[in-house]
């Protein structure tokens, strides 16, 4: 198989696999309600599954730039963004099931809430961070703002990573298996770029030292 | 102006459909014990009327009108029962490996006899009874949920503590084979809770053997357990192997794991929040908005008087 025809082909499958990814649990979600597998509490069962999704998701936008770079493979930089949106979209279905499913829109109550309960607070700060790079994920933003800055404002995608899992940790009464789990994933995808980071500044250190020595 | 006009039949002279089932559960019951001779059928035709009576005299408060009892589909297969997992849907699928017969309960502590029952021995010639009560989970929701089971307080009756007892402990069975759950260190086990004395004795408190007119499910906590409805889930610990009573206050599962979350009292209490979430409001599994949450889980007449003077945000 000649390489482009290969490339093509990949770049084919990743897109399906992603989408799969995220609009996969909305038939899903759909069949569960229908056929009554959301359980005795199906409020707190969609709550529950859609934070799940919109962590993993956005979790699996971070897995994008490490996997291009260890790959080689520059055509998977497009699925960052459709994950990542993706995320976004089932974090405010997340918020949605709650202020409007479960608070049934009592507003007062979700204040009352964001300001008594550091769980709250601190998913509401994801959701927030996530907000900006949702609106400026456009190529027309990225054209508006130039590259290093845009660059530099969608780090918040860490901040807000580190936040969902916290929240999710926080938010857990006692069995925290699942959250401990999320932050080794997350600490593996942020590690990666740590590392990254400082070989970076270590190459440019050295090559700036160069030429100061002779 | 309201005027309030009554139902053309008060809903007490209305006879419960799980009362009508338990009728048959009560003789069956009583047939078992003769089989087995451990109750002797003169004593058994003696308690008859006495059960009667008390349970006419004693009932528990009637729900309020918009309450309906949870179905029994959801009050089987959503619970906390973390010896069998910590997912909600867990302890129906895991609870199966629990052996409930034969089954003893060890008594000791400050008692007349400590000794070692047999469950049956246990409760032969008690009065089960039929309740229909609330239940309040700690974690803002609810059902409603009709019990058979004797009042704690014949049992308490039966072990005769001695004046000292102050705290009565009961501990759950443990036994990593049966109860998967405990393989894992979630919660020290195994599984205690506690109540003061006086509480224990209230006439509310019930050990549950059945639920819906139906031996109680082992993920419900068979073949023994705790029912005391206007606290907290958590205080009704199943699957009881132990009684102890005690003169200071003994220490309980969820209160040692999170102090600041669970308190040894838990008594349903709306104007107390849990630090994660409010107790103002509860959902009733099956409905959609959520209600507002009873002092004392609707039961404050009954029970409030054994915590006059209590600071109940400190005691929570």
């Amino acid at each position: 198989m000649a390489p482009s025809v290969q490339k093509t082909a990949g770049r084919r499958i990743a897109r399906v696999l992603v989408w799969a990814a995220v609009l996969g649990p909305l038939p899903w979600l759909v069949w569960l309600a229908v056929s009554g597998g959301l359980g005795a509490n199906p409020i707190e069962s969609l709550q529950h599954r859609t934070g799940h999704y919109a962590i993993r998701l956005l979790a699996a936008s971070l897995v994008i730039t490490p996997l291009k770079q260890l790959t080689g493979w520059g055509w998977l930089i497009i699925n960052r963004r459709t994950l990542g949106l993706g995320a976004f979209t089932w974090a405010m279905v997340h918020l949605s099931v709650y202020v409007g499913l479960d608070l049934a829109l009592d507003f007062s109550q979700f204040f009352e809430d964001v300001i008594k309960r550091r769980y709250i607070a601190v998913g509401m700060l994801a959701i927030a961070l996530l907000t900006p790079l949702a609106v400026t994920s456009t190529k027309g933003w990225i054209k508006r703002l130039g590259g290093a800055k845009w660059n530099k404002l969608h780090r918040l995608v860490y901040v807000a990573m580190i936040a969902a899992t916290v929240h999710y940790l926080w938010a857990v009464k006692r069995d925290i298996t699942l959250p401990v789990l999320y932050f080794v994933v997350v600490a593996v995808l942020l590690g990666f770029r740590l590392v990254m980071w400082r070989r970076r500044v270590t190459t440019a250190r050295l090559s700036a030292s160069v030429p100061q020595s002779t | 102006m309201l005027i309030k006009r009554p139902a053309d039949i008060p809903s007490s002279e209305i006879t419960p459909e799980a009362q009508y089932v338990n009728r048959r559960a009560f003789i069956g019951t009583a047939g078992t014990l003769a089989l087995a001779g451990l109750a002797v059928p003169a004593t058994l035709a003696a308690c008859t009327p006495a059960d009667d009576r008390r349970a006419s005299d004693m009932d528990a408060p009637e729900l309020e009108q918009d309450e309906k009892v949870t179905s029994e589909e959801d009050a089987t297969s959503y619970n906390n029962f973390y010896e069998f997992g910590t997912g909600k849907e867990d302890p129906k699928r895991n609870a199966g490996s629990l052996r409930t017969s034969p089954w003893t309960v060890s008594v000791d502590g400050l008692v007349k006899a400590p000794k070692r029952w047999d469950l049956t021995a246990l409760l032969a010639g008690l009065a089960v009874e039929d309740r229909v009560y609330r239940h309040r989970c700690v974690e803002a929701w609810s059902m409603v949920i009709p019990w058979q089971g004797v009042r704690l307080r014949d049992v308490i009756n039966r072990l005769e503590p001695t004046p000292s007892a102050k705290f009565v402990e009961f501990t759950t069975l443990l036994d990593p084979q049966q109860m998967p759950g405990q393989r894992t260190n979630v919660l020290p086990w195994p599984y205690k809770e506690a109540l003061r004395l006086d509480e224990a004795m209230h006439p509310l408190a019930m050990l549950a053997t059945g639920m819906y007119g139906k031996t109680i499910p082992n993920q419900n906590g068979a073949p023994l357990r705790l029912v005391v409805p206007w606290k907290y889930g958590f205080k009704g610990i199943k699957s009881i192997v132990g009684i102890r009573f005690t003169t200071t206050q003994p220490r309980t599962t969820w209160n040692d794991a999170i102090p600041s979350e669970y308190g040894f009292y838990a008594n349903v209490n709306p104007t107390v929040d849990h630090p994660r979430w409010t107790q103002a409001k509860e959902r009733r599994i099956g409905e959609f908005l959520r209600r507002n949450t009873l002092m004392f889980n609707g039961y404050a007449n009954e029970v409030g008087s054994l915590y006059a003077g209590m600071d109940l945000r400190k005691y929570y």
